[in-house]
């Protein structure tokens, strides 16, 4: 039982306790005003795990589990299924993962949901590292970064999420960015109206872990798509379509020079990351042309 | 009440649906594949109204099963061996939220050296993880203690979930005939599920298993030690009842010739019957031979075995799993630990019958040589390792010049 020591104004109470410059809170407060009180939700251990509450104290307002870092998927799977069989076609289940809940340890149970296309929608924050327990790489971490895992830079590129995502051939999917919150709505609301495993990838920059100030997130969120170094695109019934071509596709010094994380990176890095940039972007480009 | 054939799987899948499940979530593996084969027909059948999740991973079919009783559906899953251990996090995580899940396990070893075949060190492994374990010797317990499991692990005061261990093979796959409840009659034993603690609604919001701080955790772990507490007098309660209807007696433990017994054996699991057997045997030589087979081991019934041996002069406890690096095997150290300065028996721990190697009636005709030859002043000390080839230490990677 809930009770309210402060009534909040949508799902989520004010004060809230994510480092300065995270932008976890507006995901949270634009989702669940968008997803509505019928829903609940399903956190990995996390930054959004300790944003959603600790002890006996929650930050939402819909009921939730925060469930193991690998199984997220299939906690939703179980609630889904278990509402179904009571006859409960109304209540969503939202999952809110960041990426290494997402994209490295629990691909395999996302992966299984996605195949058994179980109705849920599953969010995954990408802020490219495990920021929570201190700024390690993941699969998401993109080359050259350099994290307390990485620490001369990651000599890899970071794993294609929402091409495996396609590749389970999902009702719905979509990347966002915090900046662009129209657009993040606009998908999310979609996503709340379809039936069957939705998957929307959001880039939410670190200030933290990414080594900028603070008030800059938005600035670095939409420099990153300046340079195709994040990609918005919508995957809907088979069909991918991409956004406008980025203004300075491929052009990657300035995004990586707002960030300290890049600062070990050589010009050579940067001219790799870029050529990366634009072959990712033009892949995925033809691929939209191709149905 | 019918007579129906099953073998041990087949009467894990009766006593499931006759609990009437609302989601499944099972993912195969030897000797557990026929349970989720079976299942899966049962819904395709109509004879189980659930939705089966054919998830891909024994940690999913976890993950899927807490997250689906969480909403107030009864769940079913069932797994063995390294499936067991894969699920380990999520088994701590059922047993925390205290979600009653019952789940059949059919015991095989675990790797490494890949076996197929029946020990319990899958099970053992999990002795400590929350949930209560029953150990079946017969296919007509299998079902039987799966229909109790439901009422105790699921009992206010318990909520705490179920494993009920049976030997992989030896019962898993032997056609045995099983005195079946109808369905009514089951249905009003088991009843239906009602969510009792935590749970996941919209009209009732919670949040469940954040972080929980220093200041609470060892307070939700007493919570728990509790429900085990509970759990050995419900599981009493549940007994006497299910004999009431059903006319079958259950144990947490079972005495077999123990009330004028010199020597006796502890056993655990489907070598039971063949201790019992070779007991028969030496009562007829006029040897005072008795057998206490330990049926629910957690929460472990120390008072029980206490009572049980108090007696007996020399106990020797068989364990069919390696315990390694332990003073003894886990079912062992727990006889130990319950006769430690309440009897004057002595106690010797046997570990044998590993990976699908029988324990036979001669190997027990051993252990109660070995336990004699004590008792009778010939020995001081048994052998603790059981049917050990004499070459053990030739085989294979360790044969190998040094």
């Amino acid at each position: 039982m809930l009770t309210y020591k402060v009534q909040p104004k949508g799902a989520v109470s004010p004060g809230i306790s994510t480092c300065q410059g995270c932008m976890i809170d507006v995901i949270f407060r634009n989702v669940l005003e968008i997803m509505g009180d019928d829903t609940v939700l399903v956190v990995p251990p996390g930054c959004a795990a300790q944003f959603s509450g600790t002890g006996p104290e929650a930050s939402v307002t819909v009921p939730g589990i925060q469930g193991n870092l690998e199984n997220s998927a299939a906690i939703a799977s179980g609630i889904s299924n278990g509402f179904r069989h009571q006859g409960n076609k109304h209540t969503k289940v939202v999952v809110i993962a960041g990426d290494g809940g997402t994209v490295d340890i629990g691909i395999q149970s996302l992966s299984g949901a996605m195949e058994r296309n179980e109705d849920i929608l599953y969010i995954c924050y990408d802020n490219e590292a495990y920021m929570n327990t201190g700024i390690q790489g993941s699969s998401s971490t993109p080359f050259a970064a350099s994290t307390t895992t990485t620490p001369a830079g990651k000599p890899v590129n970071s794993k294609d999420l929402i091409q495996i995502v396609m590749a389970h051939h999902v009702p719905y999917a979509a990347t966002a960015s915090v900046a662009n919150i129209p657009d993040l709505r606009r998908k999310v609301q979609k996503a709340r109206d379809i039936e069957g495993c939705r998957v929307l990838h959001i880039m939410s920059p670190c200030p933290t872990g990414w080594g900028y100030p603070s008030a800059k997130t938005v600035e670095v969120a939409r420099e990153a798509i300046n340079c195709g170094a994040w990609v918005l695109l919508e995957y809907e019934n088979g069909k991918l379509s991409l956004g406008r071509r980025p203004a300075a596709l491929g052009e990657a010094e300035k995004y990586f020079g707002m960030q300290k994380r890049f600062k070990g990176a050589s010009a050579e890095d940067i001219k790799s990351a870029s050529a990366h940039f634009v072959e990712r972007y033009e892949y995925l480009e033809k691929l939209s042309e191709l149905c | 009440m019918p007579v129906k054939m099953f073998d041990g799987n087949g009467a894990a899948v009766e006593a499931i649906r006759l609990a009437r499940p609302g989601v499944i979530a099972a993912y195969p593996i030897t000797p557990q594949s026929s349970i989720a084969e079976h299942l899966a027909d049962e819904v395709a059948n109509g004879s189980i109204d659930a939705e089966y999740v054919r998830v891909e991973s024994e940690h999913s079919a976890m993950s899927v099963s807490i997250g689906a009783q969480l909403t107030g559906v009864r769940v079913a899953t069932a797994t063995a061996s390294v499936g067991l251990a894969l699920m380990h996090e999520v088994c701590g995580v059922a047993a925390g939220c205290r979600v009653p899940i019952v789940m059949p396990v059919v015991n095989r070893s675990l790797v490494a050296p890949w076996s197929l075949w029946c020990d319990h060190s899958d099970t053992m492994a999990e002795r400590d993880t929350g949930w209560l374990q029953f150990y079946c010797a017969t296919v007509q317990e299998i079902l039987d203690l799966t229909l109790c499991a439901y009422r105790i692990s699921e009992h206010e005061e318990v909520l705490t979930p179920s494993m009920v261990c049976f030997d992989g093979f030896y019962l898993s796959h032997s056609m045995q005939r099983v005195d079946t409840p109808e369905d009514e009659e089951a249905w009003s034993f088991v009843g239906p599920y009602v969510r009792k603690n935590m749970y996941l609604d919209t009209k009732d919001v919670m949040f469940i298993n954040d972080l929980c701080p220093t200041v609470e955790h060892t307070e939700m772990k007493y919570q728990q030690m509790m429900g085990f507490k509970r759990a050995a007098e419900v599981a009493k309660e549940v007994f006497a009842e299910y004999k009431q209807r059903f006319g079958r007696e259950l144990h947490t433990v079972e005495k077999y010739m123990l009330d004028d017994a010199d020597v006796a054996v502890v056993t655990i699991g489907s070598m039971s019957g063949t201790g019992k057997y070779v007991v028969n045997q030496l009562r007829e030589k006029g040897v005072k031979a008795g057998l206490l087979r330990i049926c629910m081991f957690r929460p472990f019934p120390a008072e029980e075995v206490r009572e049980a041996l108090r007696g007996v002069k020399v106990v020797g406890v068989v364990d069919r799993s390696s315990g390694l690096g332990a003073a003894q095997g886990p079912v062992c150290s727990e006889v130990k630990a319950a006769l430690c300065g309440e009897t004057g028996a002595r106690v010797f721990g046997f570990t044998g019958g590993i990976a699908g190697r029988d324990i036979s009636d001669g190997s027990f005709r051993k252990i109660f040589g070995e336990l004699f030859d004590v008792y009778e002043g010939r020995a001081d000390d048994c052998k603790a390792w059981f049917d050990v080839r004499d070459d053990a230490m030739s085989i294979r990677e360790v044969d190998m010049p040094c």
